[in-house]
Protein backbone atom coordinates (compact mmCIF):
# COMPACT_ATOMS: atom_id res chain seq x y z
CA UNK A 1 0.00 0.00 0.00
CA UNK A 2 1.38 3.26 -0.99
CA UNK A 3 1.71 6.33 1.50
CA UNK A 4 -0.22 9.02 -0.99
CA UNK A 5 -2.68 11.37 -0.30
CA UNK A 6 -5.55 9.54 -1.20
CA UNK A 7 -4.59 6.67 1.19
CA UNK A 8 -3.99 8.56 4.64
CA UNK A 9 -7.04 10.69 3.77
CA UNK A 10 -9.41 7.79 3.10
CA UNK A 11 -8.29 5.84 5.91
CA UNK A 12 -9.34 7.65 9.60
CA UNK A 13 -7.57 5.17 11.70
CA UNK A 14 -4.37 5.53 9.89
CA UNK A 15 -4.90 9.43 9.84
CA UNK A 16 -5.64 9.24 13.58
CA UNK A 17 -1.97 7.57 14.29
CA UNK A 18 -0.06 10.13 12.00
CA UNK A 19 -1.69 13.09 13.42
CA UNK A 20 -1.01 11.80 17.14
CA UNK A 21 2.78 10.94 16.12
CA UNK A 22 3.04 14.05 14.49
CA UNK A 23 1.97 15.80 17.78
CA UNK A 24 3.98 13.60 20.00
CA UNK A 25 7.45 14.36 18.25
CA UNK A 26 8.08 17.67 19.91
CA UNK A 27 6.66 16.52 22.79
CA UNK A 28 9.82 13.98 22.83
CA UNK A 29 12.21 16.85 22.96
CA UNK A 30 10.01 19.30 25.42
CA UNK A 31 8.45 17.38 27.88
CA UNK A 32 9.58 13.63 28.32
CA UNK A 33 13.19 14.86 29.23
CA UNK A 34 12.01 17.32 32.02
CA UNK A 35 10.88 14.19 33.93
CA UNK A 36 14.39 13.37 34.17
CA UNK A 37 15.61 16.40 35.30
CA UNK A 38 16.47 17.22 39.06
CA UNK A 39 15.64 20.97 39.01
CA UNK A 40 12.11 20.27 37.81
CA UNK A 41 11.49 17.04 39.73
CA UNK A 42 13.41 17.96 43.07
CA UNK A 43 11.89 20.61 45.62
CA UNK A 44 14.61 23.14 46.51
CA UNK A 45 16.06 22.93 50.10
CA UNK A 46 14.16 23.37 52.81
CA UNK A 47 10.26 23.54 50.32
CA UNK A 48 7.66 21.61 52.39
CA UNK A 49 4.69 20.38 51.31
CA UNK A 50 1.55 22.02 52.28
CA UNK A 51 0.47 21.78 55.60
CA UNK A 52 -3.41 20.52 56.30
CA UNK A 53 -4.15 24.31 56.62
CA UNK A 54 -2.26 26.07 53.74
CA UNK A 55 -3.45 23.49 51.29
CA UNK A 56 -7.32 23.66 52.05
CA UNK A 57 -5.94 27.68 51.76
CA UNK A 58 -4.65 27.15 48.55
CA UNK A 59 -8.11 25.30 46.94
CA UNK A 60 -9.77 28.57 48.20
CA UNK A 61 -7.06 30.03 46.18
CA UNK A 62 -7.97 27.92 43.32
CA UNK A 63 -11.87 28.35 43.80
CA UNK A 64 -12.12 31.97 43.93
CA UNK A 65 -10.05 32.23 40.95
CA UNK A 66 -6.59 34.45 42.00
CA UNK A 67 -5.00 33.21 39.58
CA UNK A 68 -6.92 34.71 37.09
CA UNK A 69 -5.82 38.59 38.12
CA UNK A 70 -2.61 37.30 40.14
CA UNK A 71 0.20 35.20 38.77
CA UNK A 72 3.03 32.85 40.62
CA UNK A 73 5.74 33.15 38.66
CA UNK A 74 8.63 35.91 39.13
CA UNK A 75 10.83 35.73 35.67
CA UNK A 76 14.53 36.38 35.67
CA UNK A 77 14.13 39.87 34.61
CA UNK A 78 15.93 42.79 36.53
CA UNK A 79 12.25 44.67 36.57
CA UNK A 80 10.76 42.06 38.11
CA UNK A 81 13.12 40.90 40.69
CA UNK A 82 13.14 44.38 41.98
CA UNK A 83 9.51 44.64 43.03
CA UNK A 84 9.01 40.65 43.88
CA UNK A 85 12.28 39.44 44.98
CA UNK A 86 14.77 36.52 43.41
CA UNK A 87 12.92 35.07 40.21
CA UNK A 88 11.42 31.88 40.84
CA UNK A 89 12.66 28.47 40.12
CA UNK A 90 11.64 25.00 38.70
CA UNK A 91 11.99 23.13 42.32
CA UNK A 92 9.71 25.70 44.11
CA UNK A 93 6.70 23.88 42.38
CA UNK A 94 7.17 20.61 42.83
CA UNK A 95 4.36 20.15 45.47
CA UNK A 96 1.70 22.17 43.88
CA UNK A 97 -0.60 20.57 42.01
CA UNK A 98 -1.47 22.41 39.65
CA UNK A 99 0.78 25.19 40.07
CA UNK A 100 -0.40 28.50 40.18
CA UNK A 101 1.60 30.29 37.45
CA UNK A 102 -0.73 32.04 35.99
CA UNK A 103 -0.49 34.14 32.29
CA UNK A 104 -1.89 38.02 33.44
CA UNK A 105 -1.41 40.38 36.20
CA UNK A 106 -4.37 42.32 36.75
CA UNK A 107 -2.95 42.13 40.36
CA UNK A 108 0.90 41.78 41.29
CA UNK A 109 2.67 38.39 41.21
CA UNK A 110 2.18 36.56 44.26
CA UNK A 111 5.03 34.13 43.84
CA UNK A 112 6.79 35.76 47.20
CA UNK A 113 4.12 37.23 48.93
CA UNK A 114 4.83 35.13 51.98
CA UNK A 115 5.82 37.52 55.02
CA UNK A 116 5.17 40.81 52.76
CA UNK A 117 2.28 42.11 54.82
CA UNK A 118 0.97 40.73 58.17
CA UNK A 119 -2.07 38.54 58.49
CA UNK A 120 -4.10 41.36 59.64
CA UNK A 121 -3.06 42.99 56.46
CA UNK A 122 -4.30 40.01 54.54
CA UNK A 123 -7.48 39.75 56.55
CA UNK A 124 -8.27 43.42 56.36
CA UNK A 125 -7.82 43.36 52.64
CA UNK A 126 -9.23 39.89 51.71
CA UNK A 127 -12.51 41.90 53.05
CA UNK A 128 -12.41 45.25 51.17
CA UNK A 129 -9.40 45.95 49.32
CA UNK A 130 -10.10 49.40 49.20
CA UNK A 131 -9.90 49.73 53.16
CA UNK A 132 -6.28 49.59 52.76
CA UNK A 133 -5.53 50.75 49.31
CA UNK A 134 -8.10 52.87 47.49
CA UNK A 135 -6.59 52.78 44.01
CA UNK A 136 -7.36 49.14 44.17
CA UNK A 137 -9.54 47.30 41.62
CA UNK A 138 -9.48 43.98 43.33
CA UNK A 139 -12.89 42.61 44.58
CA UNK A 140 -13.82 41.90 47.79
CA UNK A 141 -14.26 38.83 49.66
CA UNK A 142 -15.60 39.09 52.80
CA UNK A 143 -17.35 35.71 52.94
CA UNK A 144 -13.83 33.89 53.73
CA UNK A 145 -14.14 35.47 57.25
CA UNK A 146 -17.42 33.84 58.20
CA UNK A 147 -17.26 30.73 56.51
CA UNK A 148 -15.52 27.64 57.79
CA UNK A 149 -12.43 26.10 56.37
CA UNK A 150 -12.92 22.49 54.90
CA UNK A 151 -16.93 22.57 55.61
CA UNK A 152 -16.86 19.42 53.46
CA UNK A 153 -14.23 17.60 55.58
CA UNK A 154 -12.03 16.52 52.66
CA UNK A 155 -8.91 17.63 54.01
CA UNK A 156 -7.65 14.13 54.83
CA UNK A 157 -8.92 12.66 51.67
CA UNK A 158 -6.84 15.47 49.73
CA UNK A 159 -3.74 14.31 51.99
CA UNK A 160 -3.64 10.76 51.23
CA UNK A 161 -3.95 11.39 47.82
CA UNK A 162 -1.30 13.92 47.71
CA UNK A 163 1.09 11.16 49.04
CA UNK A 164 -0.10 8.60 46.90
CA UNK A 165 1.39 11.09 43.98
CA UNK A 166 4.81 11.38 46.32
CA UNK A 167 4.31 14.64 48.49
CA UNK A 168 5.73 13.49 51.85
CA UNK A 169 3.08 13.48 54.24
CA UNK A 170 3.02 11.50 57.84
CA UNK A 171 0.34 9.46 58.72
CA UNK A 172 0.73 12.11 62.06
CA UNK A 173 0.21 14.99 59.71
CA UNK A 174 -2.69 13.36 58.53
CA UNK A 175 -4.15 12.13 61.21
CA UNK A 176 -4.00 15.57 63.04
CA UNK A 177 -5.24 17.58 60.15
CA UNK A 178 -9.38 18.01 60.82
CA UNK A 179 -7.90 19.22 64.81
CA UNK A 180 -5.54 21.51 62.26
CA UNK A 181 -8.44 23.08 60.82
CA UNK A 182 -10.94 23.15 63.77
CA UNK A 183 -12.60 26.71 63.97
CA UNK A 184 -10.42 28.17 61.20
CA UNK A 185 -11.93 30.18 58.69
CA UNK A 186 -11.50 30.12 54.48
CA UNK A 187 -9.64 33.12 55.25
CA UNK A 188 -7.69 32.11 57.97
CA UNK A 189 -6.52 28.85 55.65
CA UNK A 190 -6.30 31.66 52.80
CA UNK A 191 -3.93 33.34 54.67
CA UNK A 192 -2.16 30.67 55.96
CA UNK A 193 -1.42 29.46 52.51
CA UNK A 194 -0.24 33.46 51.16
CA UNK A 195 2.18 33.48 54.25
CA UNK A 196 4.17 30.60 52.99
CA UNK A 197 4.16 31.64 49.30
CA UNK A 198 7.68 31.67 47.91
CA UNK A 199 9.72 32.11 51.76
CA UNK A 200 11.78 28.76 51.04
CA UNK A 201 14.31 30.17 49.15
CA UNK A 202 16.12 33.77 50.30
CA UNK A 203 14.07 36.80 48.28
CA UNK A 204 17.80 38.02 46.97
CA UNK B 1 24.27 19.34 31.67
CA UNK B 2 24.55 17.54 35.02
CA UNK B 3 20.64 18.63 35.69
CA UNK B 4 19.62 15.31 34.09
CA UNK B 5 19.49 12.37 36.20
CA UNK B 6 21.46 10.44 33.16
CA UNK B 7 23.76 11.71 30.70
CA UNK B 8 21.50 9.63 27.97
CA UNK B 9 19.00 12.52 28.22
CA UNK B 10 21.42 15.50 26.57
CA UNK B 11 22.04 12.55 23.76
CA UNK B 12 18.49 12.13 23.42
CA UNK B 13 17.53 15.43 22.68
CA UNK B 14 20.46 16.07 20.53
CA UNK B 15 19.96 13.05 18.16
CA UNK B 16 16.10 13.70 17.80
CA UNK B 17 16.62 17.63 17.18
CA UNK B 18 19.06 17.24 14.58
CA UNK B 19 17.27 13.95 13.06
CA UNK B 20 14.30 16.26 12.71
CA UNK B 21 16.14 19.30 11.47
CA UNK B 22 17.44 16.60 8.42
CA UNK B 23 14.55 14.88 8.04
CA UNK B 24 13.14 18.12 7.13
CA UNK B 25 15.69 19.25 4.84
CA UNK B 26 15.43 15.70 3.19
CA UNK B 27 11.24 16.03 2.63
CA UNK B 28 12.06 19.59 1.16
CA UNK B 29 14.67 18.37 -1.25
CA UNK B 30 12.18 15.06 -1.94
CA UNK B 31 9.27 17.75 -2.66
CA UNK B 32 10.94 20.19 -4.71
CA UNK B 33 12.40 18.08 -7.47
CA UNK B 34 9.41 17.63 -9.42
CA UNK B 35 8.86 21.05 -11.39
CA UNK B 36 6.84 20.20 -14.07
CA UNK B 37 3.00 21.17 -14.27
CA UNK B 38 0.49 18.93 -15.50
CA UNK B 39 -2.95 19.52 -15.82
CA UNK B 40 -3.73 15.64 -15.88
CA UNK B 41 -2.25 15.46 -12.40
CA UNK B 42 -4.41 16.18 -9.71
CA UNK B 43 -5.11 15.41 -5.93
CA UNK B 44 -8.07 13.68 -7.16
CA UNK B 45 -10.93 15.41 -5.84
CA UNK B 46 -13.69 16.20 -7.55
CA UNK B 47 -16.66 18.80 -6.87
CA UNK B 48 -19.11 20.03 -8.91
CA UNK B 49 -18.89 17.43 -11.45
CA UNK B 50 -15.76 18.59 -12.76
CA UNK B 51 -14.31 20.95 -10.50
CA UNK B 52 -10.49 19.56 -9.65
CA UNK B 53 -7.93 20.42 -7.45
CA UNK B 54 -4.41 20.24 -9.22
CA UNK B 55 -0.98 18.56 -7.43
CA UNK B 56 1.03 21.74 -8.45
CA UNK B 57 4.64 21.82 -7.52
CA UNK B 58 5.79 24.18 -4.31
CA UNK B 59 6.65 27.74 -5.62
CA UNK B 60 10.13 28.72 -5.81
CA UNK B 61 9.88 31.39 -3.34
CA UNK B 62 8.48 28.70 -0.56
CA UNK B 63 10.80 26.14 -1.07
CA UNK B 64 13.75 29.36 -0.92
CA UNK B 65 12.08 30.76 2.90
CA UNK B 66 12.09 26.56 3.82
CA UNK B 67 15.45 26.38 3.22
CA UNK B 68 16.17 29.71 5.18
CA UNK B 69 14.64 28.75 8.22
CA UNK B 70 16.82 25.13 8.05
CA UNK B 71 19.74 27.42 8.09
CA UNK B 72 18.53 29.34 11.19
CA UNK B 73 17.64 26.39 13.07
CA UNK B 74 21.53 25.34 12.19
CA UNK B 75 22.83 28.67 13.21
CA UNK B 76 20.23 28.59 16.28
CA UNK B 77 21.38 25.23 17.42
CA UNK B 78 25.35 26.33 17.07
CA UNK B 79 25.00 29.60 19.30
CA UNK B 80 22.19 28.79 21.38
CA UNK B 81 21.03 26.42 24.06
CA UNK B 82 19.58 23.27 21.93
CA UNK B 83 21.23 19.98 21.50
CA UNK B 84 21.09 18.79 24.60
CA UNK B 85 24.58 18.58 25.97
CA UNK B 86 26.15 21.09 23.61
CA UNK B 87 25.32 24.56 25.04
CA UNK B 88 25.71 26.40 22.44
CA UNK B 89 29.07 28.80 21.25
CA UNK B 90 27.54 31.40 22.96
CA UNK B 91 26.89 29.45 26.34
CA UNK B 92 23.78 31.66 26.92
CA UNK B 93 21.54 30.56 29.96
CA UNK B 94 18.57 32.83 31.21
CA UNK B 95 20.36 32.96 34.82
CA UNK B 96 23.44 34.69 32.70
CA UNK B 97 21.89 36.70 30.90
CA UNK B 98 19.59 38.22 34.15
CA UNK B 99 23.08 38.33 36.12
CA UNK B 100 24.44 40.36 33.43
CA UNK B 101 21.30 42.87 33.30
CA UNK B 102 21.78 42.92 37.44
CA UNK B 103 25.35 44.23 36.72
CA UNK B 104 24.76 47.04 34.17
CA UNK B 105 22.22 47.88 36.45
CA UNK B 106 24.60 47.89 39.62
CA UNK B 107 26.88 49.54 37.09
CA UNK B 108 24.72 52.34 36.57
CA UNK B 109 22.60 52.75 39.99
CA UNK B 110 25.69 51.81 42.16
CA UNK B 111 27.26 55.79 42.11
CA UNK B 112 23.62 57.07 42.84
CA UNK B 113 22.92 55.02 45.93
CA UNK B 114 26.59 55.09 46.69
CA UNK B 115 26.65 59.20 46.78
CA UNK B 116 22.50 58.77 48.73
CA UNK B 117 23.73 56.45 51.51
CA UNK B 118 26.52 58.86 51.72
CA UNK B 119 24.79 61.46 53.00
CA UNK B 120 23.23 62.50 56.47
CA UNK B 121 19.43 60.96 56.53
CA UNK B 122 17.97 64.58 57.37
CA UNK B 123 20.18 66.28 54.96
CA UNK B 124 18.83 63.42 52.20
CA UNK B 125 15.10 64.23 53.67
CA UNK B 126 15.58 67.65 51.50
CA UNK B 127 17.47 66.20 48.39
CA UNK B 128 14.95 66.60 45.49
CA UNK B 129 16.67 63.38 43.62
CA UNK B 130 16.41 61.05 46.64
CA UNK B 131 12.45 62.40 47.10
CA UNK B 132 11.89 61.21 43.98
CA UNK B 133 13.57 57.48 44.01
CA UNK B 134 12.09 57.68 47.25
CA UNK B 135 8.73 58.20 46.62
CA UNK B 136 8.89 55.38 43.61
CA UNK B 137 10.04 52.77 45.99
CA UNK B 138 7.38 53.82 49.28
CA UNK B 139 4.73 53.43 46.26
CA UNK B 140 6.07 49.87 45.71
CA UNK B 141 6.84 48.68 48.83
CA UNK B 142 4.88 50.38 51.66
CA UNK B 143 2.21 51.89 49.63
CA UNK B 144 0.08 49.00 50.26
CA UNK B 145 -0.65 49.55 54.79
CA UNK B 146 0.33 52.82 54.89
CA UNK B 147 -1.70 54.33 51.39
CA UNK B 148 0.57 55.86 48.84
CA UNK B 149 0.33 59.54 50.68
CA UNK B 150 1.95 57.66 53.83
CA UNK B 151 -1.58 58.69 55.94
CA UNK B 152 -2.05 54.58 56.68
CA UNK B 153 -5.57 53.16 57.74
CA UNK B 154 -6.95 51.20 60.62
CA UNK B 155 -4.51 49.17 61.89
CA UNK B 156 -1.38 50.93 59.64
CA UNK B 157 0.29 54.08 60.94
CA UNK B 158 0.19 57.36 59.50
CA UNK B 159 3.83 58.47 58.42
CA UNK B 160 2.28 62.21 57.90
CA UNK B 161 1.88 63.37 61.89
CA UNK B 162 4.77 63.82 63.83
CA UNK B 163 3.24 60.94 66.16
CA UNK B 164 5.49 57.72 66.37
CA UNK B 165 5.04 54.41 67.87
CA UNK B 166 8.72 53.41 67.74
CA UNK B 167 10.35 57.39 67.54
CA UNK B 168 10.71 59.81 64.75
CA UNK B 169 14.42 59.97 65.16
CA UNK B 170 16.08 59.58 61.68
CA UNK B 171 18.00 56.22 62.53
CA UNK B 172 14.99 54.74 64.94
CA UNK B 173 13.00 55.42 61.52
CA UNK B 174 15.89 53.59 59.18
CA UNK B 175 15.62 50.56 61.96
CA UNK B 176 11.74 50.33 61.83
CA UNK B 177 12.24 49.99 57.94
CA UNK B 178 15.28 47.53 58.23
CA UNK B 179 14.06 44.83 61.12
CA UNK B 180 10.54 45.89 61.05
CA UNK B 181 8.50 46.43 63.91
CA UNK B 182 5.70 43.96 66.40
CA UNK B 183 3.95 45.92 68.37
CA UNK B 184 2.18 43.59 70.87
CA UNK B 185 -0.75 44.41 73.22
CA UNK B 186 -1.93 41.23 74.84
CA UNK B 187 -5.76 40.83 75.54
CA UNK B 188 -6.35 42.08 79.09
CA UNK B 189 -10.58 41.09 79.64
CA UNK B 190 -9.03 38.13 81.89
CA UNK B 191 -6.73 40.28 83.95
CA UNK B 192 -9.79 43.35 84.17
CA UNK B 193 -12.25 41.76 85.27
CA UNK B 194 -14.29 40.42 82.20
CA UNK B 195 -16.48 43.33 79.73
CA UNK B 196 -17.30 45.39 82.93
CA UNK B 197 -13.88 45.90 83.95
CA UNK B 198 -12.39 46.88 80.05
CA UNK B 199 -15.49 48.96 79.88
CA UNK B 200 -14.33 51.36 83.07
CA UNK B 201 -10.58 50.97 81.50
CA UNK B 202 -12.06 52.23 78.39
CA UNK B 203 -13.91 55.20 80.04
CA UNK B 204 -10.29 56.13 82.04
CA UNK B 205 -8.44 55.59 78.54
CA UNK B 206 -10.50 57.98 76.43
CA UNK B 207 -10.73 60.59 79.57
CA UNK B 208 -7.27 60.43 78.79
CA UNK B 209 -7.32 62.32 75.73
CA UNK B 210 -10.48 64.56 77.14
CA UNK B 211 -13.40 62.57 74.99
CA UNK B 212 -16.63 61.80 76.70
CA UNK B 213 -16.39 59.42 79.36
CA UNK B 214 -18.82 58.00 82.29
CA UNK B 215 -16.95 59.77 85.68
CA UNK B 216 -18.00 56.65 87.55
CA UNK B 217 -16.07 53.76 85.30
CA UNK B 218 -13.51 56.31 84.74
CA UNK B 219 -12.83 56.26 88.65
CA UNK B 220 -13.02 52.61 88.75
CA UNK B 221 -10.60 52.21 85.71
CA UNK B 222 -8.03 54.67 86.97
CA UNK B 223 -7.10 52.10 89.59
CA UNK B 224 -6.98 49.52 87.07
CA UNK B 225 -5.10 50.93 84.66
CA UNK B 226 -2.82 51.30 87.31
CA UNK B 227 -2.48 47.61 87.85
CA UNK B 228 -2.22 46.33 84.61
CA UNK B 229 -1.50 49.11 81.64
CA UNK B 230 1.34 50.88 83.36
CA UNK B 231 3.83 48.97 82.28
CA UNK B 232 3.85 49.75 78.91
CA UNK B 233 1.78 52.89 78.70
CA UNK B 234 3.06 54.45 81.53
CA UNK B 235 1.82 55.32 84.89
CA UNK B 236 0.52 58.57 83.05
CA UNK B 237 -0.43 56.99 79.75
CA UNK B 238 1.96 58.36 77.54
CA UNK B 239 3.56 55.49 76.00
CA UNK B 240 6.65 54.29 75.78
CA UNK B 241 8.59 54.40 72.14
CA UNK B 242 11.13 51.16 73.09
CA UNK B 243 7.69 48.82 73.29
CA UNK B 244 6.02 50.80 70.69
CA UNK B 245 2.89 51.16 73.27
CA UNK B 246 1.12 54.51 71.96
CA UNK B 247 0.60 57.41 73.95
CA UNK B 248 -3.06 57.46 74.91
CA UNK B 249 -2.93 61.18 75.75
CA UNK B 250 -2.51 62.06 72.33
CA UNK B 251 -5.68 62.49 69.70
CA UNK B 252 -3.92 60.19 67.34
CA UNK B 253 -5.54 56.94 67.31
CA UNK B 254 -4.27 54.07 65.49
CA UNK B 255 -7.20 51.75 65.61
CA UNK B 256 -10.01 54.02 66.28
CA UNK B 257 -11.12 56.09 69.53
CA UNK B 258 -14.70 55.10 69.53
CA UNK B 259 -15.50 53.33 73.15
CA UNK B 260 -16.32 50.18 71.37
CA UNK B 261 -13.46 50.17 69.29
CA UNK B 262 -10.80 50.50 72.32
CA UNK B 263 -12.75 47.75 74.23
CA UNK B 264 -12.15 45.74 71.83
CA UNK B 265 -8.35 46.19 71.73
CA UNK B 266 -8.21 45.82 75.08
CA UNK B 267 -10.54 42.93 75.15
CA UNK B 268 -9.30 41.06 72.14
CA UNK B 269 -5.16 42.31 72.19
CA UNK B 270 -3.65 44.13 69.10
CA UNK B 271 -0.69 42.42 67.22
CA UNK B 272 0.55 45.34 65.07
CA UNK B 273 3.38 43.61 62.49
CA UNK B 274 5.52 45.53 60.23
CA UNK B 275 7.84 43.21 58.32
CA UNK B 276 11.42 43.53 58.13
CA UNK B 277 12.53 45.02 54.86
CA UNK B 278 16.27 44.45 55.20
CA UNK B 279 16.14 41.57 53.10
CA UNK B 280 13.92 42.82 50.63
CA UNK B 281 15.02 46.11 49.89
CA UNK B 282 18.91 46.12 50.69
CA UNK B 283 21.08 48.47 52.69
CA UNK B 284 20.69 51.54 50.27
CA UNK B 285 17.07 51.07 49.67
CA UNK B 286 16.36 50.76 53.24
CA UNK B 287 18.25 54.40 53.90
CA UNK B 288 16.22 56.16 50.67
CA UNK B 289 13.03 55.53 52.14
CA UNK B 290 14.24 56.41 55.44
CA UNK B 291 15.10 59.59 54.39
CA UNK B 292 11.91 59.96 52.16
CA UNK B 293 9.44 59.12 55.23
CA UNK B 294 11.39 61.45 57.56
CA UNK B 295 10.53 64.04 54.96
CA UNK B 296 6.81 63.07 54.55
CA UNK B 297 6.34 63.48 58.30
CA UNK B 298 8.20 67.22 58.74
CA UNK B 299 10.22 65.92 61.35
CA UNK B 300 13.27 67.15 58.89
CA UNK B 301 12.52 70.69 59.49
CA UNK B 302 13.90 73.09 62.23
CA UNK B 303 10.37 73.38 63.68
CA UNK B 304 10.42 69.67 65.23
CA UNK B 305 12.73 71.10 67.58
CA UNK B 306 9.90 73.13 68.66
CA UNK B 307 7.21 70.14 69.00
CA UNK B 308 6.60 70.29 72.95
CA UNK B 309 7.60 67.13 74.90
CA UNK B 310 5.11 64.30 75.01
CA UNK B 311 4.97 64.58 71.07
CA UNK B 312 7.89 62.57 70.06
Amino acid sequence: MAMTHETIEKNTPLLMVLIILAIIWGGLVEIVPLWFQRSTTQPVDGLKPYSAVQLIGRDIYVREGCYNCHSQMIRPFRAETERYGHYSVAGEFVYDRPFQWGSKRTGPDLARVGGRYSDDWHRAHLNNPRDLVPESNMPGYPWLASTPADGAGLVQAKMTALRKLGHPYSDIEISEAPAALAGKTESDALIAYLQVLGTAIKRR
Amino acid sequence: MSDFTSEFWGWYIGVITVVSVAACALLLQLMSRRRQVSDADTTGHVWDEDLQEGNNPLPMWWIGLFWLTIVFALVYFALYPGLGHFGGLWKWTSAGQYQQEVAQADAQYGPLYAAFEAKDLRQLAGDPAARALGQKLFLNHCAQCHASDGAGSKGFPNLTDRDWLWGGEPETIKASIAAGRNGLMPPMGAALGGEEGVKDVANYVRSLSGLANDSVRTARGREKFQQNCVACHGAEGKGNPMLGAPNLTDKVWLHGSSQATIVETILRGRNNLMPAHKDILGDAKVHVLAAYVLGMSGSQTPEVAAVPAGKP
